[in-house]
């Protein structure tokens, strides 16, 4: 990036997710694999070493019977303000961009240490434990705007970056392109909205602003710029930290 | 067979018997060689790791080794630039041990990582915010310290010794010995704190983040002391422990009790500091977080006498023992509390390592266990095995321990 577009920073990119509205079909999953060339799972693939840019949660009121509530919460990188992953990465294969805020991830020069998916709180980071395989065919599906990337680095969302540069090669005006990721195109009940967060008119700020929206670990301080909303008040503490009496189901 | 190679004036046992007890480990070496070279080509699917479980086993044994193998530096730092002469007699065993440690760890890092070939990225394109860049940095400019240092131990055997050539080049080398003390005391010392730093910064995993003092989180102090109290430790356990399987007095009595008493300083301090850290840790950093420390110790098995072990168990009991000198004149008490040092600061690496890692974050997360594969346990063992052999092979045919021959003769008593 030159050093004249970081002078220029002209807005944050952000999404708001209205839990109420998610139904957990996972049709934000499928889109971003598809979209960013995530292999199918291996079959020596398992829930901890599978790669979901973008995974849904179930969790539950922690009551029985006709008490118990569900919800799902559609996790992904929280493209953080402050983000613990970056400071950390001993050869900079990773950055906020000072022009988007988006959080990026450089695979071609990622050493597989690591280092960041401890650092990340939100367990978005993946790992390429198995070398990424498409059963035969299906490579001719593949994007060829997005790099597939190799066994042995980190991966992550990065916004559909793609579609980030398409819309910057026909966008003409100031400020940020506009486009939507995958996952908010895919999503059937429109929980998922994307936009920037610094536009006050843009849908996404204003989601944002909403007194029902808050973020995930607000507390330790990493201004993440995914913005969940909910009016149901046991939805909304799941932002607080954990507690072991209180156990919540993941799936 | 060898006996040309072996130091004059010392007593070695019988090349076979030699080449029966290196056997087994030998064999060992070759079997984690193996589950290495699995990771290395199938990729590291071959170990039990994954996304929430990033770091594992290997990690845990860097940290591990590396503050064990804190020996080398620091008794180069007391015997060379503090001029505590009675270290003489370990310095070699120190090295030989430094030099063990910080390789085998090294070996491990290479397999731990997804891309090895990409190691020098981190040279070239470094990112002086992160402590591993530090890490990575101090440990290859030590690694190659500790190779200069242990040179003059290789080229003083018998044989080489007839290599006019060698002798000089080791007579030069010996001069700067001064200067690599110096030079290795200040790269371990930041390897240790930035390895504790490693930790400490994590913003986003709060039973780990510590506040700073100046730019470094308070566990890169942290590490450094445990490293340097637990060294000596490590000296006085492994040299023990060599007495034993040769049946032989290596070390005159004053060099243990010196290292004892260093030892036993240092961990006293170590154990006020980490108390004190502790306490800060629990009412301040992590509450203002949004953690009540209170609820990482919730999650069986990891209660409360994790902190008991670590501090009163591992700390302040050999602490006491260490510096009463009636109690340390006794080998049995001496080498308890070196043994209950070194398991402290190895629970410290575990704690720091894997329940970092499986104590939840986010509210709907679960606590996760971690139970390494046969791929890792072998490789992890292939670095003992390595350090074994190393050390078998260097006591054999160097002269690791310089009083041997004095006791050997009768003039010294243990």
């Amino acid at each position: 990036m030159s050093s004249e577009t970081r002078k220029t920073p002209t807005g944050r990119y952000g999404m708001t997710i209205d839990i109420d509205r998610c139904n957990g079909c996972g049709a934000c999953m499928v889109a971003c694999a598809v979209e960013n060339n995530v292999p199918p799972a291996a079959s020596a693939a398992t829930d901890r070493t599978g790669i979901t840019w973008i995974r849904v949660f179930r969790i539950d009121n922690g009551g029985q019977g006709d008490a118990q509530r569900s919800a799902f919460v559609p996790m992904l990188c929280q493209h953080c303000g402050d983000a613990p992953c970056v400071s950390v990465c001993p050869q900079q294969a990773i950055d906020v961009d000072p022009v988007t805020g988006i959080v990026g991830q450089m695979p071609e020069r990622c050493l597989g240490c690591r280092y960041c998916m401890v650092a990340c709180p939100y367990h978005a980071r993946y790992f390429n434990w198995l070398d990424p395989a498409w059963p035969a065919g299906m490579e001719k599906t593949l994007n060829p705007d997005v790099a597939p990337r190799m066994r042995g680095v980190v991966e992550k969302c990065n916004f559909c970056h793609g579609r980030l540069h398409a819309a910057k090669q026909m966008g003409a005006g100031n400020g940020l392109p506009s486009y939507i990721p995958a996952c908010a195109e895919a999503c059937p009940t429109q929980a998922i909205h994307f936009g920037n967060l610094d536009d006050g008119a843009a849908e996404v700020a204003k989601g944002a602003r909403n007194p029902n929206s808050f973020r995930l670990l607000e507390s330790i301080g990493t201004d993440p710029k995914i913005y969940y909303r909910s009016k149901k008040k046991w939805v909304r503490e799941i932002a607080n930290a954990p507690h072991p009496e209180k156990e919540n189901s993941r799936g | 067979m060898d006996k040309a190679y072996i130091t004059r004036g010392v007593k070695r046992c019988s090349t076979p018997r030699f080449l029966l007890w290196i056997a087994p480990w030998a064999a060992l070496l070759v079997f984690g060689i193996y589950c290495a070279g699995l990771c290395l080509v199938k990729g590291l699917n071959q170990t039990n790791m994954d996304n929430r479980f990033a770091f594992g086993l290997w990690i845990f044994l860097d940290l591990t080794v590396i503050a064990l193998g804190a020996g080398a530096f620091f008794t180069g730092f007391l015997l060379y630039i503090l001029k505590f002469k009675e270290l003489k007699a370990v310095i070699n065993s120190a090295v030989v041990i430094g030099l063990v440690c910080y390789s085998g760890a090294m070996a491990a890092l290479m397999v731990d990582v997804g891309q090895p070939l990409r190691a020098w990225f981190t040279f070239w394109y470094p990112n002086v915010h992160s402590m591993l860049t530090e890490v990575t940095f101090c440990i290859s400019c030590y690694l190659a310290v500790l190779l200069i240092e242990y040179l003059p131990i290789v080229l003083r055997n018998r044989k080489l010794r007839e290599v006019p050539g060698f002798l000089v080049f080791e007579f030069e080398l010996h001069k700067l010995i001064y200067v690599l003390a110096g030079v290795g005391t200040f790269l371990s010392f930041f390897h240790q704190g930035s390895l504790g730093g490693l930790y400490g910064v994590l913003r986003g995993r709060p039973f780990a983040f510590r506040e700073g003092i100046f730019v470094w989180p308070s566990t890169f102090f942290l590490f450094i002391l445990s490293a340097a109290a637990v060294g000596p430790s490590f000296i006085i356990l492994t040299t023990s422990l060599v007495e034993k399987i040769t049946k032989k007095r290596l070390v005159k009595r004053r060099a243990f009790d010196l290292l004892a008493r260093i030892s036993g300083l240092l961990l006293a301090v170590y154990v006020l500091a980490k108390t004190l850290d502790t306490l800060i840790w629990i009412n301040r950093t992590s509450p203002a977080h949004g953690f009540t420390a209170s609820q990482y110790y919730d999650w069986k098995p990891f209660g409360t006498w994790i902190l008991f072990a670590e501090i009163v168990l591992c700390g302040m009991v050999p602490a006491l023992i260490l510096l009463t000198p009636r109690l340390r004149a006794r080998r049995a008490w001496l080498i308890s509390a070196a043994a209950l040092a070194c398991s402290g600061v190895a629970l410290n690496r575990f704690v720091q390592t894997i329940q970092t890692l499986a104590l939840p974050t986010l509210s709907f997360d679960k606590f996760l266990s971690y139970t390494p594969s046969w791929q890792e346990t072998g490789t992890f063992l292939a670095v003992a095995a390595y350090g074994v052999l190393v050390y078998s092979f260097s006591f054999r045919y160097f002269q690791v321990f310089p009083e041997e021959r004095e006791l050997e003769a009768g003039a010294g008593r243990y």
